[in-house]
């Protein structure tokens, strides 16, 4: 077997383990790496911040399925890769994250450019790995690339030490990867299904609860046939839109605390949910104790832990999503064969909902451009095939209310941690791993100032994305908390971005096109403007209303029963109704 | 009850204490004692960790915990059917009436000179509390507890369960509602 030092052997094991791009910065601990780097087959996009390339990473994971790959440096360089990793963990998202660390003789001694990245990241990675010995590199590799991807994905850090990247060794890529530890349940148990499937046969309210599992499984066309199977109303939570179609007649939105009414309702006075790959996280179930107070529960998702974590399951149906609803599917089925109750009735209630309650919003007095109908617009005219990725805010929640999506893998964004400045190198990652699709970020100007750097990246690597900076020169969501909650005591909220900096400007300086639409009547057109060009990235600002808040609300610690649809406006009941 | 034992095989590899430990302290789990060590196997350490888990199903700390990919195994050591002991080591006078208290509760003293004995008892905690609460009036100098090892009773073995699958095919039982985990 031929010598070469443990950095070529990571190469090779990168290589073995299908990696056809990474993101990443260089720097003194995990230099030996870049010198093999330089002639491998991979390719390395030069990001101008390492936490750029953990969400392009993520980005790229997201929109193609496959593990997104990010490298850097020991200390600083590893450390600011702690937030896309964190931020993939809680999304459950594949990364494998490389770090070089200071030579093993050093570990310890608070050496230059130092820190325990294994410890650091501990708590937000499913798993990682200190590598010492240069032997070791390619079973950690082979290891971090299965466990990142299979069961729930996660986020996997390997740290390597540089003396183990120079010290010779031999190249021994393991056939299989087998863990003692680690052996996630994949096939459901049909007892279990057909429990589930008896449950399903005598609801008469029930909801299909789907949250992002299904797009992680690949399964929505499993979904979409579940969901005909039962006739039962479906919501989308944020990790989940584009699991099952917008335009789908059962299809009542998105639940949660900026959820339509249909859907926060439908879970209230659902008799069961059927809930897939979603976790009943605290943005959905509003105050726990209160949540879907009538309802059994069947839980379906490949992570036992999440089984009973916030809300009791009658029926848990542990194993791969697709495995699952294609057992379920037949199942429903044959015992609908036997009894089928008649959801007529909480068909009209649920869609009647939908259409007394449809998401709106209003056209500012002013003639300022409204910012719902600057999303709305690009969904309409960039069509279904685009992939959008969103920061975190109200523009977050507008992409997610006013753009329809049809298909998964194209809306990506920050559900669980909530990582403002994810949607530029997300995109950035997303249009490497699809570079035929349209890719938007849909920015706020706060988020946009977070992380914009990486559209010199984009410019320099020919990754030509599309920003809409929604620009309301505040950070927005929490404006809108302070309008509502502080008395409009607007602490640190200004951004002032309408003056400084000038983003289009901005845009122009890191060699990309910049665009301004400050009308409500030049919207439309300057959407095609940056439509028609492909060989540069673009930065449309959006100058836009900045009082327009995200309705309907549930706010924070409240029961989902007292959604909002505008503000101290409880939706309008018919008396038969509550 | 909120008291629980859970007995947990692991890799013995770097840092997996820090892993288990890192988990019950972001997820608010109280752990009353932990104790830790080699096996019959030199690939494989043993946990004995017991929980106060006021306020957290014990489904839901056994499937968090055994999400560590370095955790191999998970059982409830249930005090009907485990052994349960504990290491004290205590440093008292030397008087009479210490080394009666030694000798009626059969332990050894281990060390003695003119002014202190040290008494060395292991046992089940009910019987380390007796001796300890009459060693009190006396005038304890010093003490030292181990955390609380378990180990079933009967022929019945927790690395049986767990390690004998190992790398094979998953024969986990995790739709059941048991604390036992095993791959």
């Amino acid at each position: 077997m031929s010598k070469m030092n443990g950095a070529q052997s990571l190469v090779n094991a990168l290589e073995a383990a299908g990696v056809d791009v990474m993101f990443g910065i260089p720097g003194g601990a995990i230099l030996p790496a870049y010198d093999p780097i330089f002639d491998s087959k991979i390719r390395h996009i030069l990001v101008r911040h390492e936490q750029g390339a953990g969400h392009a990473a993520t980005g790229y994971a997201q929109a193609t399925g496959r593990v997104g790959v990010c490298i850097a440096t020991s200390g600083p360089g590893a450390t600011n890769l702690v937030t896309p990793l964190a931020d993939a963990q809680m999304d459950s998202v594949p990364i494998v994250a490389i770090t070089g660390q200071v030579p093993s003789a050093a570990i310890g001694t608070d050496a230059f450019q130092e820190a325990d990245i294994r410890g650091v990241t501990m708590p937000v990675t499913k798993h990682n790995y200190l590598i010492t010995d240069p032997a070791d590199i390619p079973r950690a590799i082979a290891e971090a690339f299965h466990i990142a991807s299979t069961g729930r994905p996660g986020a996997v850090l390997v740290d390597i030490a540089k003396d183990a990247l120079q010290k010779e060794t031999t190249f021994n890529y393991p056939k299989n990867v087998s863990l003692a530890g680690y052996n996630p349940v994949l096939e459901p148990k049909q007892d279990a299904i057909n429990d589930a499937a008896a449950l399903i046969a005598q609801s008469k309210k029930p909801v299909l609860y789907v949250g992002g599992g299904v797009i992680k499984a690949n399964a929505a066309k499993e979904l979409l046939q579940l969901a005909e199977i039962t006739g039962a109303p479906v919501v989308t939570t944020l990790m989940a839109r584009g699991a099952f179609p917008d335009s789908h007649q059962q299809h009542l939105g998105m639940p949660g605390m900026h959820g339509t009414v249909a859907a926060v309702t439908a879970l209230q006075k659902a008799d069961l949910l059927i809930t897939l790959g979603a976790r009943f996280d605290d943005r959905v179930t509003g105050k726990l104790s209160t949540f879907a107070p009538n309802a059994k529960i069947i839980h379906a998702d490949i992570d036992p832990a999440e089984i009973g974590k916030n809300r009791h399951a009658d029926v848990a149906l542990i194993g791969d999503l697709k495995n699952i609803l294609r057992a379920l599917s037949p199942a429903t089925k044959s015992a609908l064969a036997k009894s089928q109750p008649d959801l007529t009735p909480w068909l009209t209630e649920t869609y009647g909902w939908r259409s007394k309650f449809p998401l709106g919003y209003d056209k500012p007095s002013d003639g300022s451009v409204s910012p719902q109908y600057v999303i709305e617009r690009i969904g309409k005219i960039s069509g279904p095939d685009t992939i959008f990725a969103a920061g975190v805010g109200q523009h977050q929640m507008w992409a997610s209310q006013f753009i329809g999506y049809e298909k998964p893998r194209t809306w990506l964004n920050s559900g669980g941690l909530g990582t403002m400045g994810y949607a530029v190198p997300a995109a950035m990652g997303a249009k490497v791993g699809a570079p035929d699709t349209t890719v938007w970020a849909i920015d706020g100007d706060g988020c946009f100032q977070m992380t914009n750097q990486e559209l010199v990246t984009c410019a320099l690597n020919n990754i030509p994305i599309k920003v809409a900076v929604i620009n309301n020169e505040s950070l927005g969501m929490v404006r809108q908390w302070q309008t509502l909650f502080y008395n409009q005591r607007y602490s640190n909220t200004d951004l002032h971005s309408k003056r400084v900096p000038d983003f289009k400007l901005l845009a122009e300086a890191m060699g990309c096109v910049g665009l301004r639409c400050e009308s409500p009547g030049d919207v439309d057109k300057t959407i095609e403007a940056a439509m028609a060009i492909n060989d540069r990235p673009v930065v449309v600002d959006f100058n836009v209303h900045r009082d327009a808040m995200v309705w309907p609300m549930v706010a924070a610690g409240t029961s989902n029963d007292d959604i909002t649809v505008a503000r101290s406006m409880a939706p309008v009941w018919d008396s038969q109704e509550l | 009850m909120a008291i629980h034992t859970l007995a947990v095989l692991v890799e013995n590899s770097p840092g997996v204490l820090a892993r288990v430990a890192s988990l019950f302290s972001r997820r608010g789990y109280n752990i009353d004692s932990l104790a830790v060590g080699p096996t019959e196997n030199p690939k494989v350490s043993r946990m004995t960790i017991v929980l106060n888990l006021e306020g957290h199903a014990l489904d839901q700390v056994s499937a968090q915990l055994f999400k560590l990919v370095n955790v191999i195994g998970i059982s409830e050591m249930k005090d009907s059917d485990s052994l349960k002991r504990e290491i004290l080591l205590v440093k008292v006078v030397n008087n009479d009436k210490t080394k009666e208290i030694a000798k009626k509760h059969n332990v050894v003293v281990a060390d003695e000179n003119e002014s202190t004995i040290s008494i060395e008892a292991v046992g089940a905690s009910k019987d380390i509390e007796a001796l300890l609460i009459e060693l009190k009036p006396h005038g304890i100098r010093e003490l030292v507890q181990s955390g609380l090892v378990a180990l079933e009773r009967g022929a019945r073995t927790l690395a049986d369960r767990t390690l004998s699958t190992m790398g094979t095919a998953n024969e986990s039982d995790s739709n059941s509602s048991t604390a036992d985990y095993q791959n």
